[in-house]
């Protein structure tokens, strides 16, 4: 086992956005620990010296010429928002009342 | 004549161009394929009858006699962009997404004039072995219903096999084509990491997603290929190499190949009708003059903790994106921001994409990322190191494509990690980005369909196709088709 507890999984949760409930927290806890656990397998091995591959095939630097090319329309952007006005999202507020001086 | 919803792409082109139906006769009959065991089968999530009406009409009217997918009724896996229709990836949070945009895929199998009849049902964002874990429906096997068609291209593999669709194309992160493809014998074919665009699949784990072909024959995948194969300056992943006519390859001939037996992929783990159909095939083979090489890939192991880690961490970033603010599902109700994220998350994602979140931003998390993700991208060299050293012996591999034939339905639902077992012998080729065919070798004594799995080099498509065309001449396994 990789000993995952209840406050780690809630801290996890809390970095991925995802606001689990306290039985979803629990139900997980034990699973995300076996399979953690099970993959533990993979500190027997050594594996000094060993080039990490983050892409099978080893391209590197794909460039092309800096052009401009024809966009979506800001139409077509916001058309699928939960909630757009003139071309813009609208989301919840984020900053307060500005302090009165 | 047989059925139209029995044959083939090629097949179907032969009739056509001898007079004897039309692509508007093709599809009608697929539509009404579609109504009368959609009920039954659930493979399609969306479909698009007018689409397919439309383009049928065109290929009869004014088609390119030369394209061997005009007029031919195909379908999408619901997790590539079509413009204006309905893209879900089978989640919640995509809502009643339209993309303003085509994945390269479709605009070129719409530029070959394939008439979409619809999109297909799959394990939300491809998480999956079964489509149960669709965030819709679950798809049914069509040669059992008690029994999942695999996934997650489930729907794909399904709608084929059902006489639905003549082909469908999937996308396979740890072998999500070839997979399900075993478990609804038909073939599906993994391409090498690069050959086939990207651009316009919805992002799961970005080094190891390929979209290909889901096909009732060898020859049709060749076709299909035909059309996905090639660079597109939209995915900086996808390679600028020449493509080669696929068809050219389906050639009756092994003799000489060196085929190698992958002593790790026979196992203990196989159930005994899987390895007797996989032992009868490598037989095959060594009769058409082929030579048995026993290879041994011995990072095989260690495959599938490198896979659950480096798949979840790519889809914890990919997945990111979904925040309720640009398209999809957002939570309803005055909130504030972060609450709108996690509201919005918490109840747009199911549980096995969170379960693959929490793994992902877990393993990248400060004080873990060199235990956990960053030996598993090292340990990804070793299990590459191996099929190089395979590469020095072999021309290709062959083994079982899954360890069983098709589960029950809640067989594995409990227990993810045994869910994640069932991957065994795809997950390997994700990893080192090469390609592999799957291809109808068999049937269980319960009449559930067995899978031969033939793995080659990077960008050896074409030998793959050889092979399998050779195996598929000699027997009769892919013309089988469910009943009902």
């Amino acid at each position: 086992m990789a000993n995952i507890t209840l406050e780690e999984v809630a801290h996890v949760a809390l970095l991925a956005r995802l606001q689990l409930t306290d039985e979803e927290i629990a139900h997980f806890t034990p699973q995300i620990d076996q399979i953690l656990g099970h993959f533990l397998r993979l500190q027997a091995l050594d594996t000094t010296d060993v080039p990490a591959t983050s892409h099978a095939i080893g391209m590197t630097n794909v460039f092309r010429d800096d052009v401009a090319r024809p966009s979506l329309s800001t139409e077509e952007v916001v058309a699928n928002a939960p909630d757009a006005e003139n071309g813009l999202f609208i989301v919840p507020r984020i900053v307060g009342d500005a302090p009165d001086v | 004549m047989s059925e139209l919803t029995d044959l083939t792409a090629h097949e179907l082109a032969d009739l056509v161009q001898a007079g004897e139906t039309s692509w508007v006769e093709v599809t009608e009959a697929h539509l009404s394929r579609i109504a009368s065991v959609e009920e039954r089968v659930r493979a399609f999530v969306t479909t698009t009858p007018d689409l397919a009406r439309q383009a049928a009409l065109h290929a009869d009217t004014a088609g390119d006699p030369y394209s061997p997918l005009c007029g031919v009724p195909g379908a999408l896996k619901d997790n590539m962009a079509t413009r204006g229709i309905r893209t879900t990836c089978s989640s919640k949070i995509l809502g009643d997404w339209k993309p303003p945009y085509s994945a390269t895929v479709a605009s070129r199998l719409a530029g070959a004039g394939m008439a979409l009849l619809g999109k297909t049902n799959m394990d939300e964002f491809a998480m999956g072995s079964s489509t149960e874990n669709s965030g819709l429906f679950v798809t049914r096997n069509p040669w059992n219903p008690n029994h999942v068609p695999g996934g997650s291209s489930g729907g794909s593999a399904a709608a084929v096999a059902a006489g639905e669709a003549v082909f469908a194309l999937g996308s396979d992160t740890g072998g999500s084509i070839r997979q399900p493809a075993a478990f609804c014998g038909i073939v599906g074919m993994k391409p090498t990491y690069g050959r086939v665009s990207r651009y316009g699949l919805v992002a799961f784990g970005s080094s190891l997603d390929q979209i290909g072909p889901l096909t009732k024959d060898v020859r049709d995948c060749a076709l299909v290929m035909n059309v996905l194969a090639g660079h597109d300056p939209l995915d900086a992943t996808s390679v600028p190499l020449d493509v080669p006519d696929y068809t050219q390859a389906l050639r009756e001939d092994v003799r000489g190949l060196r085929i190698g037996r992958p002593t790790e992929y026979y196992g203990e783990g196989s159930q005994p009708a899987v390895r007797d159909a996989v032992d009868a095939a490598l037989a095959y083979f060594e009769d058409r003059g082929a030579e048995i090489v026993e290879v041994s890939l011995p990072h095989t192991e260690y495959a599938l903790p490198v896979y659950y880690l480096l798949a979840p961490s790519e889809a914890s970033s990919n997945l990111a994106r979904y925040d309720g603010v640009r398209y999809g599902y957002r939570t309803p109700g005055d909130v504030d921001m972060t609450e709108m994220f996690l509201k919005t998350r918490d109840e747009g994602f199911g549980p096995e994409v969170k379960r693959r979140i929490m793994l992902g931003t877990y393993a990248l998390s400060a004080g873990y990322y060199d235990a956990y993700y960053k030996k598993a991208q090292q340990v990804r060299t070793l299990i590459a190191r191996d099929f190089a050293r395979a590469w020095e012996q072999v021309d290709v591999l062959v083994t079982p494509s899954v360890p069983t034939v098709a589960f029950e339905f809640g067989a594995k639902t409990e227990n993810p990690l045994e869910m994640y077992l069932n991957d065994l012998y795809t997950i390997p080729t994700n990893l080192a980005g090469l390609p592999a065919v799957s291809v109808p070798c068999g049937f269980s004594a319960e009449g559930l369909p067995v899978g031969l799995q033939v793995i080659g080099r990077h960008f050896a498509e074409e030998t793959l196709l050889r092979v399998a065309y050779t195996y598929e001449r000699g027997t009769e396994w892919h013309r089988a088709r469910p009943s009902g």
